[in-house]
């Protein structure tokens, strides 16, 4: 088993994990709780294969999924910010639309044979660099390059720029940004609209870079959970989200191929086609998320690890100003 | 649109003609006329409820008023934001701080702001409000986070955010409420320094002997009726302005027997706590109630007075030390051990801790009796009977609703305490403490409050009341223990419940962080 292998192969799986957990964290710096990651993602798996099979254009198939997936979203955004319902309820079922639409519009997809898929490429000297060149810079679809770019941009958008500011102050306290004069309707829309692009991304992601195809609901696999289980990990921060998000996507593969050898480290392969260790090994990043959603939903524990103060609540206009 | 304007009126930068504003069922404010001259500092008085805020929020663009014309400049304006009031140089300092907690204080002011248009270069504006800080005297650091500020300092953020915005007009919405009497002073010193800049203030209060000391003219509201418009504040005495508020004498003093202290009842030894942030919000801190007295806890907000009566009512986690109720340790136990050994509990949140809001006046008070007959009765609850309690409890506390049925969620402030204050102290208690427990009421309302808690004081009760009203500390209690930081800064004896000026003095100092005994130690007069 060559490690740099499997983790260079962990950072093209991560960056799809790195999409959606972005995508998620502007939501819910926003304010927005969006737990149809899911959903969305499969919307834009499925588009961005179906729009590449139609025009083989792979590029067109990235701008139909992050379209679609952000114009899903923004169902979500009516519901919770204009009519202010509950942002769990709603979330879910967007999970299940999004499954049921991509579904529906990708019958038949899953035989549709190959297409035109993103280009791979190494980025030259920098793949030079040992073993580091090898996992991060070598034979890497040009969408994780695009992952390297977003996350010091997201960070520097976030915390040193006037919107960043803005939008940091409707997640924590949307009645001081309004007092200022900060549309906090019209933010929340445009951050949930983002979350919804970049999850659509991160299902293109898969179906035209990591795992090409549509394998119906199988193409995301629950991925769109563990982002957002991954952002409460992060602390609402890209740069540990990042360092979530390959971390997690190296874990995934790991899991895959550790199945395969016969012999580990000089001792009989424990995992060596054994589906039991195996599916034990395939659950352990849901119990993950499953472990940093209960930590995470914990009040007490959410003011410590710095949630966003209004994640998860309606702005009401109030006539008091409270 | 331009209204001809005669030669006199010039002189008023703001001026609010017949202003009519009505909320649900109530008209907060009735015709109301209030002028603003250039330069002055205009004092707003009012009772609680009386309308001051109603009518300074028409005037800040927050609330649309029903009739009736705001002039700026002799102009008529009308503001359908406070971004509108801000940018015709109006801005309002809320009682709520409208701050980011986990932004720093350039970040605060610059939020809304069209300047910087993408990127911040922060220290650049950190230079700049720390340059406007020093013009008119406001003290801050520029980089600190909100959250790390004490109450003072947030209301200086505040005043800088509206200066930074060019505002001529500051209107204060209670600006002493949470502040230490020595931190008062400075404000007053600020809003002095702003005046010799050509601004102009309004400042809103209840409190008598602050508008008197501060404001160059003095309006008062009663109801939502303006019962004096602009009066120059040396021309008056509080005697009138008391009555032209309350529409009554109002009576200062609390009828009060002498204190009879037993033994001790509440026991509180070297406690630690941390607070919802995980922070250290109690360090080591010790006090103890006898019964039969009042024993008051004095402090700004959040020095830990909130944790401290969440550890001894077992709702918060005590780290180290422990704290004993008649000889028992009830820290770290669940609430209904405490209860079970006589504790009642006033809690500062009234609608969510103190009681459930949905549910009926019956179900509320029965919540610590459903557990014994005769509201039990062969293991089911007896509606017949607890509907007979809550209305001999309706009936004693005077508790004024058309039946126990109610909601408790329709009741007004003072109600709903009375609702609350009758299940604590018909139980029994042999110990109570009350937080905060008439922030909000009128004052009828506060003297009923004050009333049940002398009654539980000569039933030979012991009682700790956490307040941030000196005033009402030093008339009830018969010592007073002052927090700061999550610690004791000393013990005082109140003696004859009267507040002489070097007893507030002293209380002020320990409030901001002095220890009684170096108060002492260096002879200042106490």
């Amino acid at each position: 088993m060559d490690f740099t292998i499997i983790l260079q192969a962990g950072i093209a799986s991560g960056t799809v994990l790195l999409f959606a957990t972005i995508g998620e964290l502007f939501s819910e710096r926003a304010g927005v709780l969006n737990l149809g990651v899911e959903g969305m993602m499969l919307i834009g798996a499925m588009s961005a294969f179906s729009t590449t099979i139609a025009t083989g254009n792979p590029w067109l198939g990235v701008i139909v999924a992050m379209l679609f997936a952000g114009i899903i979203s923004q169902i979500h955004a009516f519901i919770v910010i204009t009519l202010q319902g509950d942002q769990v309820v709603s979330g879910l079922s967007l999970t299940f639309l999004g499954a049921g639409i991509s579904l529906v519009l990708g019958d038949g997809l899953s035989k549709a044979g190959t297409v035109a898929l993103l280009p791979n490429f190494s980025m030259p000297l920098l793949n030079l660099i040992p073993i580091l060149g090898k996992i991060f810079f070598t034979d890497q679809s040009v969408l994780v390059y695009i992952g390297y770019l977003l996350v010091p941009l997201a960070w520097y958008y976030i915390n040193r720029t006037r919107p960043g500011l803005h939008l940091r102050a409707v997640g924590e306290y949307p009645s001081a940004a309004d007092a200022l004069g900060i549309n906090v309707f019209r933010m929340r829309y445009f951050y949930v609209f983002v979350g919804g692009m970049l999850a659509g991304l991160a299902g293109a992601t898969i179906s035209l870079a990591v795992s090409p195809g549509w394998f119906s609901e199988l193409t995301t696999g629950g991925q769109g959970w563990i982002a957002i289980g991954l952002v409460i990990f992060a602390q609402w921060d890209p740069v540990r989200a990042a360092v979530g998000s390959y971390a997690f996507g190296a874990l995934r593969r790991l899991i895959l191929d550790i199945q395969g050898p016969t012999m580990l480290l000089g001792f009989a392969n424990p995992f060596y086609y054994n589906p039991y260790l195996g599916f034990f090994l395939q659950m352990l990043p849901y119990l993950f998320t499953v472990v940093v959603l209960v930590i995470g939903s914990r009040e007490a524990m959410r003011k410590r690890i710095g949630a966003p103060a209004a994640l998860g609540n309606p702005y009401i206009r109030g006539e008091r100003g409270k | 649109m331009t209204q001809q304007v005669s030669p006199a009126e010039q002189n008023y930068i703001v001026e609010m003609r017949g202003i009519v504003k009505r909320f649900p069922g109530v008209l907060a404010n009735d015709h109301v006329d209030f002028k603003l001259a250039h330069g002055e500092i205009h004092g707003l008085l009012g009772e609680n409820g009386a309308g001051k805020s109603t009518l300074m929020n028409v005037l800040a663009g927050m609330y649309r008023q029903e009739s009736g014309t705001v002039f700026v400049n002799g102009v008529p304006r009308v503001f359908s934001s406070p971004r509108d009031a801000i940018k015709a140089g109006i801005g309002m300092i809320h009682q709520h701080f409208m701050l980011v907690p986990s932004q720093t204080v350039t970040e605060n002011i610059l939020l809304g702001l069209d300047e910087p248009r993408f990127i911040m270069n922060l220290p650049e504006y950190d230079s700049k409000v720390a340059g406007l800080g020093e013009k008119y005297g406001l003290k801050v650091d520029p980089r600190a986070k909100i959250w790390q500020l004490s109450v003072g300092e947030q209301q200086r953020v505040e005043i800088l955010k509206m200066l930074y915005r060019g505002v001529n007009v500051l209107i204060m919405d209670e600006p002493t409420a949470v502040l230490a009497p020595q931190e008062i002073e400075g404000l007053f010193v600020t809003l002095r320094a702003m005046i010799a800049q050509g601004k102009s203030v309004i400042f809103i209060s209840h409190k008598l002997q602050e508008v008197s000391a501060i404001a160059d003219r003095v309006s008062v509201l009663r109801k939502g009726v303006a019962t004096a418009s602009g009066v120059p504040s040396k021309g008056v005495s509080r005697q009138e302005l008391a009555r032209l508020m309350v529409g009554r004498d109002v009576i200062f003093s609390l009828d009060k027997k002498p204190c009879q202290p037993g033994e001790i009842v509440l026991d509180v030894r070297d406690i630690y706590a941390e607070n919802d942030k995980g922070l250290p919000a109690l360090r080591g801190l010790s006090l103890n109630v006898r019964a039969g007295e009042i024993v008051g806890v004095a402090g700004v907000a959040g020095n830990g007075q909130s944790e401290l009566s969440q550890v001894i009512s077992g709702m918060r986690e005590c780290k180290q030390g422990q704290v004993l109720l008649g000889g028992d340790t009830v820290s770290n136990h669940t609430t209904l051990y405490g209860i079970q050994h006589g504790m009642a509990y006033v809690p500062e949140d009234r609608t969510h801790v103190g009681s459930a809001p949905n549910l009926s006046i019956t179900d509320n008070v029965i919540m610590k009796k459903y557990r014994k007959p005769p509201i039990l009765k062969n293991g089911l609850l007896d509606m017949k009977a607890a509907t007979k309690l809550a209305n001999e409890l309706k009936l004693a506390y005077d508790i004024i609703v058309p039946n126990v049925t109610t909601p408790v969620r329709l009741l007004s402030g003072g109600n709903l305490q009375r609702v609350i204050l009758a299940r604590e102290i018909s139980g029994l208690p042999s110990f109570m403490v009350a937080v905060q427990p008439t922030r909000g009421l009128d004052v009828g309302a506060i003297e009923g409050v004050h009333r049940l808690l002398l009654t539980q004081r000569e039933a030979g009760a012991a009682v700790l009341l956490v307040s941030e009203e000196l005033e009402e500390l030093l008339s009830l209690s018969d010592r007073v223990y002052v927090i700061y930081e999550g610690k004791i800064m000393g013990e005082i004896k109140v003696e004859g419940g009267e507040s002489d000026e070097g007893l507030v003095d002293t209380i002020g100092q320990m409030m901001t962080g002095t220890p009684l005994d170096q108060i002492q130690k260096e002879g200042v007069p106490a």
